[in-house]
């Protein structure tokens, strides 16, 4: 075998030798070297972005048809990368006055986000399982990463439990579609499904792998576990939920539907529907209740998943991108949002609740202006970013000839308004308090800026976004 | 003397499947049964890959199998470590008393 042969999944290899690497320095030096392990792994993870970057688009399968790489994949690959890069930048102050700031966080980061680029890249179900474990796995020690706290500890286990049981779902599935078709590469898969009659086990599979990916993006009915660990987690790793394993999930859905199980599209759209359907009102009537500000985001996302879901249900090369569009607005508002939570301290101790906002627009007002940008834009308020990810997704789905299905995601965008407005009135409007402390180093600070900036231009200048959405759908479906 | 067919291995696999999801939901008592039952899933899918691998002719379903004990086995190291973290912290691993956040 050439060497050559692995340049599609070069930036995998080079992690996974990085993340090794990494491990046995921070083993072998001690928490001292935390810092140093930092900076290495958040080098690591811009090196990766050039290498995935680098490689031509061409399609190309390796290792015996179990890894492959396409313009699809590779667009996924670098905003995993970026989103990890991110959430790494704003861990640091967090962990540091926590005392929690040791070599393993770090290494579990890369490790859970090349378990992300290993499930997308996947072109066999063992590639998929193993990549989507290595997720899961640093996703349950990530969740229990502060050990002597107890909600912490406790988010972890259930994060566990309910992962666990959703692995089992997925390799059932995976072993029903193994014995109806004989094969697990996605290639051959395509085959059988498309066939004039697919074997009942297929189709049985399939609504099992299915349950599972909705189980992993957090869509209800599979919600369950999302409020409580988002609660319970450090909000750094928090965050990073947010960001990079929503994006995975999703992106190795639409992979799914696209790819080996494209035959049983017509079959799977209303399953898609109802779990859409479902996600974007629970997250906009559940998120109302709320007092703590991270348990409000799970909600949030849920809802976000929801409506990036709309567009799979549009289908066609329109929808998928418009959800891709969808997700490359959310992840830099997600992860804004989460900035600025990381930034409310007052006497060195982190907020969580909603009504300890109240006064930042006196104390910080800059920090409140910036909330109330991503807060609008998650509503979908024109000219904001959030408002096109929310037109592109509608738009896809009338032209699919749903058109109840863009009403009510418009009505249940003006419930979900609500709780948004709700956190720029007490900024605002609340009884001012005093003694919020400035946004924590210039990592937290740079972050606010891009994002923001991000979120304020792309009204201005949309054709970068819709063109590499567009190359990246064109590659999976065209 | 019945022959035993496929039909016969992935009944066994379907029933040890439903016992350990039920296992998962209707037990009140201690998490360790949780961590047994995921471990019951697990192995009914390998006993499903084995008898598909076998009734095939393939060896995808063995190494599958591999695959599958390999990662069960890291599942289960890494579930007794978080919860002995909980145990540290709470002192109890009833399933009952895992309530500290609701809503």
């Amino acid at each position: 075998m050439e060497m050559t042969s692995l340049y599609p999944v070069a930036s995998e290899i080079f992690l996974a030798c990085a993340g090794m690497l990494l491990l046995l320095w921070g083993a072998t030096a001690g928490e001292k070297s935390t810092g140093a392990i930092t900076v290495a792994t958040g080098i690591a993870f811009i090196i990766a972005i050039f290498m995935a970057g680098h490689y031509e688009t061409a399609k190309a399968v390796v290792m015996g048809g179990h890894v492959g790489s396409n313009a699809y994949v590779l667009f996924i690959k670098v905003l995993l990368l970026l989103s990890a890069l991110a959430s790494l930048v704003l861990s640091q102050h967090f962990l540091k006055s926590s005392k929690l700031s040791r070599p393993e966080y770090p290494v579990l980061v890369l490790f859970a986000t090349l378990g992300m680029m290993l499930m997308v890249s996947a072109e066999s179900l063992l590639g998929l399982y193993m990549g989507l474990e290595l997720q899961s796995l640093t996703l349950y020690v990530l969740a229990a990463f502060r050990r002597d706290n107890a909600k912490s500890s406790e988010s972890g286990l259930k994060y566990f439990v309910l992962g666990a049981l959703a692995s089992g779902l997925l390799l059932y599935g995976i072993s029903l579609i193994y014995g109806g078709s004989g094969t697990i590469l996605f290639g051959m898969l395509h085959e059988v499904v498309t066939a004039d009659k697919p074997p009942v086990e297929l189709v049985l599979g399939f609504v099992f792998i299915l349950a599972a990916m909705a189980f992993k993006i957090s869509a209800v009915p599979f919600h369950m576990w999302t409020p409580d660990v988002y609660e319970g987690a450090p909000t750094p790793v928090t965050a990073f939920f947010a960001a990079a394993p929503k994006l995975a999930g999703i992106a190795l859905l639409i992979k799914l539907l696209y790819g080996p199980f494209h035959g049983l599209l017509a079959q799977s759209t209303p399953i898609i529907l109802v779990l859409s359907v479902a996600s974007m009102t629970l997250g906009a009537f559940a998120a109302i209740a709320q007092s703590n500000i991270k348990r409000m985001m799970a909600y949030s996302s849920i809802g976000h998943v929801g409506f990036a879901l709309v567009g799979l249900v549009a289908g066609g090369q329109e929808g998928v991108q418009a959800t891709l569009l969808y997700l490359l607005i959310y992840l830099p508002m997600t992860l804004g949002a989460f900035g600025i939570i990381l930034s409310l301290r007052r006497d060195g101790v982190y907020l969580e609740q909603i009504s300890d906002l109240a006064g930042l627009s006196k104390t910080r007002p800059a920090l409140a202006a910036i909330m109330t940008v991503f807060m609008f834009s998650m509503m979908g308020i024109p000219p904001l970013a959030g408002f096109f990810s929310k037109f592109y997704v509608f738009l896809a789905v009338v032209e699919a000839r749903y058109v109840w299905l863009a009403v009510l995601g418009v009505c249940l965008s003006v419930v979900g308004a609500y709780y948004y407005l709700r956190i720029i009135k007490i900024m605002y409007f609340d009884k001012q308090m005093e003694g919020f402390q400035r946004v924590p180093g210039w990592g937290v600070a740079s972050l606010l800026g891009v994002t923001v900036l991000f979120i304020l231009t792309l009204a201005v200048k949309p054709d970068w976004a819709l063109s590499i959405t567009h190359d990246a759908a064109k590659a999976l479906i065209g | 003397m019945m022959p035993i067919t496929i039909h016969h291995f992935l009944a066994v696999a379907a029933i040890l499947f439903t016992i350990g999801v039920f296992g998962i939901f209707l037990n009140r008592k201690n998490i360790i049964v949780i961590l047994m039952s995921i471990e019951l899933i697990l192995l009914s899918v390998n006993i499903n890959f084995v008898a598909f691998g076998a009734q095939l002719g393939d060896l995808t379903g063995q190494v599958f199998t591999l695959f599958v004990l390999t990662v069960a086995a890291a599942e289960a190291a890494i579930g007794l470590a978080i919860l002995v973290v909980y145990f540290r912290n709470r002192n109890t691993i009833a399933v009952d008393d895992i309530n500290m956040m609701k809503g």
